[in-house]
């Protein structure tokens, strides 16, 4: 059985914690205690049904207010896999939250409601999971039931959103017609919507493929930490020197020559170790410790490639910009810290090329300055070097969080498209 | 051998909290892990094993010992410790108590629950610890449910649930000023039954008291709660002896106890794949106080 991350998008208008209630409620997440406080809170605020929203809205503050504000997890099992859902705010000004949730997601569900077709909250959800590379979308029109389950108004939203979809670059896309609140293709096929011969959404989520999102043949290994037990008493730990990190990319099998960065020394590999035994070969995203057969001063910070197959080592990047600073803007000029896979630099921005509108996606090319969830592009010159990857090709590689220098606050999150 | 590359979803989970112990071991002076001799924590403890293979675990354990333990667990903790050749720290709240730093609550309902926010805290101070890992999941409660892996605390110790630092990729913000810390939780993506699943596959020992036992109970508020000397028992409270299993561990003046019949781990996964109440409403008293009795626990600063 493996994990599938899932983003929710959408706002509490679309029925995204209906939807959200149903997938947990029919695969008997929910238990009988949850559901009993749901109730009775419900009752007590006056209203006249169970409010599903009070199960994902975890905060005080989002209960009182009947917003989502940040990302909740939840999970779930079927018998074919185990689901971690980010429900993700659907508001402009929790942008940053949304994308929190969705950069380690591996579908999002973007909701529309059918009676309103697209409305820019749904563009702009699904520019921001095209962002972040989120590798399959789904488009779930809600509400059908509200519009007589008629194909029509789904053919239409569907043709709205594909000729919207062009303009981003998404890599697998799929439309469902349904209602949440009756169960209309959720769980099982809708017996209302007899033209529709695609999935239901479960199905769909339990049987998406996605063991080939992940980058398997750039070879891409970020030292984290090196393992040195100096135990002077026993033979074999006294010269144990371990590389421990995650697998970005490729795959790695003793034997394999690779190449150290920063030092362009190659060696090859003597064993893996991964959680105390040997294993035959790592990829992404085991978390593995590298024997290699030369002694190399190697260190946190350094990546291990292959010869023929580098990541750059990047002192100038471009990048994707999402600010998430409301002290301050993002600026020419500006200084942050940067932290990209183990190594941390810091950095100045030396170019905006342009504020990109997350609602109809206009460049504005005179703009100066990245807002509180305003995304542009723009120029950054590293301290040092890091080993990176356009965001396309490796979002562990090309991926990276700015930091304030002066607050430690995390104020922006950067895709790398081009590093020299 | 796997033409497609896939992990299993236990190996994922393990390969995550690996990567987050050894990023805490990297970027910070003085990490400490909470080791309670609870289920988690033993998880928790056992990936930290894991992480640093063959090396020891590069930083302390603390326990915050509220003296109203179950004896078993006590028992436990110490031989894993010995075991494993870590340093124990033990944050007393009796200590807290005669200090005159928290005063123990009176009556029916008195717990030391929330007074170990007190002796937490002293602890963080007088040890400067700049890392505390933590075995809380996201499925456990909703506040937790939004918590980030990496959640930050400010100097008093709080957590602003409003204002939390961004959390993208597997990238964790480590910085802080001095006097702040950051409670680290590397089970934030399991769930009880993962937890369980885990302790199967890696035949990981606990506390005898997970399993069926008979013990003296007596019924409160709902709650099986174990006979014991901290505890009054009203005239209205009649003990009588059953066959339980604790599915949480906590204090024995608020953690009760639920009827069981497993004996092995098989048994216990069993009983909770079928359970339809969450494990902290079945056996925890704290957190019946109000809807938000978790987050405003939380951010004073408690676990």
């Amino acid at each position: 059985m493996d994990i599938l991350r899932f983003a929710t998008a959408g706002s509490v208008d679309d029925g995204k914690s209906t939807l959200i209630g149903r997938l947990l409620y029919d695969s008997k997440s929910i238990f009988v205690d949850q559901l009993e406080a749901v109730e009775r809170t419900s009752r007590d605020r006056g209203e006249d049904y169970t409010n599903l929203a009070l199960l994902t809205d975890g905060l005080r503050a989002e209960r009182e207010q009947g917003i989502t504000i940040d990302v909740a997890y939840r999970y779930f099992a079927t018998p074919k896999r185990k689901f971690i859902i980010a429900d993700t705010p659907g508001h402009i000004q929790y942008t940053r939250n949304m994308v929190t949730g969705a950069s380690t997601a591996d579908l999002a569900v973007v909701l529309v409601d059918a009676r309103n077709g697209l409305t820019e909250q749904s563009r702009r959800h699904a520019f921001l999971a095209t962002l972040l590379r989120v590798p399959h979308m789904v488009l779930a029109v809600n509400k059908m039931d509200l519009v007589d389950y008629q194909a029509e108004v789904f053919d239409r939203i569907c043709e709205e959103f594909s000729a919207f979809a062009a303009r981003l670059d998404i890599g697998d896309l799929t439309f469902i017609p349904m209602s949440a609140l009756h169960g209309d293709n959720v769980v099982d096929r809708s017996a209302n919507m007899s033209w529709y011969d695609g999935p239901s959404l479960l199905h769909h989520l339990e049987h998406v493929h996605i063991a080939s999102d992940r980058n398997l043949i750039d070879v891409r290994f970020p030292v984290q930490y090196v393992i040195r037990p100096h135990a002077a008493t026993d033979a074999d730990l006294h010269d144990y020197r371990g590389y421990a990190g995650e697998v970005a990319g490729g795959v790695l099998k003793p034997g394999d020559e690779v190449l150290h960065l920063p030092s362009g020394f190659t060696t090859r590999v003597r064993r893996i170790d991964a959680a105390g035994v040997e294993v035959p070969e790592a990829f992404a995203p085991m978390s593995v410790t590298l024997l290699l057969d030369d002694d190399v001063d190697i260190s946190r910070g350094d990546m291990i490639c292959r010869p023929h197959n580098r990541p750059a080592a990047a002192q100038d990047i471009e990048a994707m910009v999402c600010w998430m600073s409301s002290d301050q803007p993002l600026a020419r000029r500006s200084r942050v810290i940067v932290k990209h896979t183990s190594r941390t630099v810091k950095a100045m921005v030396t170019d905006l090329h342009y504020r990109i509108d997350v609602n109809t996606l206009h460049r504005d090319e005179a703009a100066t300055q990245l807002g509180l969830n305003e995304v542009g592009r723009v120029r950054m010159r590293l301290t040092q070097p890091v080993f990176c990857d356009p965001y396309t090709r490796n979002r562990t590689t090309g991926g990276l969080i700015l930091i304030d220098e002066a607050t430690n606050a995390t104020v922006g999150a950067a895709m790398i498209t081009e590093a020299s | 051998m796997r033409p497609d590359y896939q992990i299993s979803q236990l190996d994922a989970l393990e390969s995550e909290g690996i990567h987050i112990m050894r990023e805490v071991a990297a970027e910070f002076e003085r990490p400490v892990l909470l080791f309670s001799g609870g289920k988690d924590s033993i998880v928790m403890l056992a990936l930290a094993e894991k992480a640093f293979w063959p090396a020891r675990i590069p930083f302390p354990v603390m326990h915050v010992d509220t003296g109203h333990n179950f004896p078993e667990v006590i028992e436990f903790r110490d031989r894993r410790v010995a075991d494993l050749g870590v340093r124990l720290v033990v944050a007393s709240v009796q200590d807290s108590i005669d200090a005159g730093r928290a005063v123990e609550e009176t009556g029916r309902h008195a717990s030391r629950n929330r007074l170990q926010t007190v002796t937490l805290l002293d602890a963080i101070e007088e040890h400067r610890f700049d890392a505390l890992f933590g075995g809380a999941r996201r499925d456990e409660e909703k506040a937790r449910a939004k918590e980030r892996v990496f959640s930050f605390r400010d100097e008093f110790g709080q957590w602003d649930p409003k204002n939390q630092r961004p959390e993208l990729w597997n990238l964790y913000n480590t910085r802080l000023h001095r006097g702040e810390h950051i409670r680290v939780f590397p089970l934030s993506n399991w769930t009880e039954l993962d937890v369980w699943a885990y302790i199967e596959r890696e035949k990981l020992d606990i506390p005898s008291i997970y399993y069926a036992h008979e013990r003296q109970v007596f019924e409160r508020d709902g709650l099986l709660l174990a006979d014991n000397p901290f505890v009054p028992r009203g005239q209205d409270e009649p003990l009588f002896t059953a066959m339980v299993r604790y599915r949480t561990v906590g204090d024995m003046t608020g953690t009760g106890a639920v009827a069981s019949v497993a004996v092995t781990v098989a048994e216990v996964i069993a009983e909770v794949a079928a359970t339809r109440i969450t494990e902290r409403g079945q056996t925890r008293g704290d957190d019946r106080v109000s809807e938000a009795a978790m987050e405003d626990r939380k951010r004073e600063g408690y676990f």
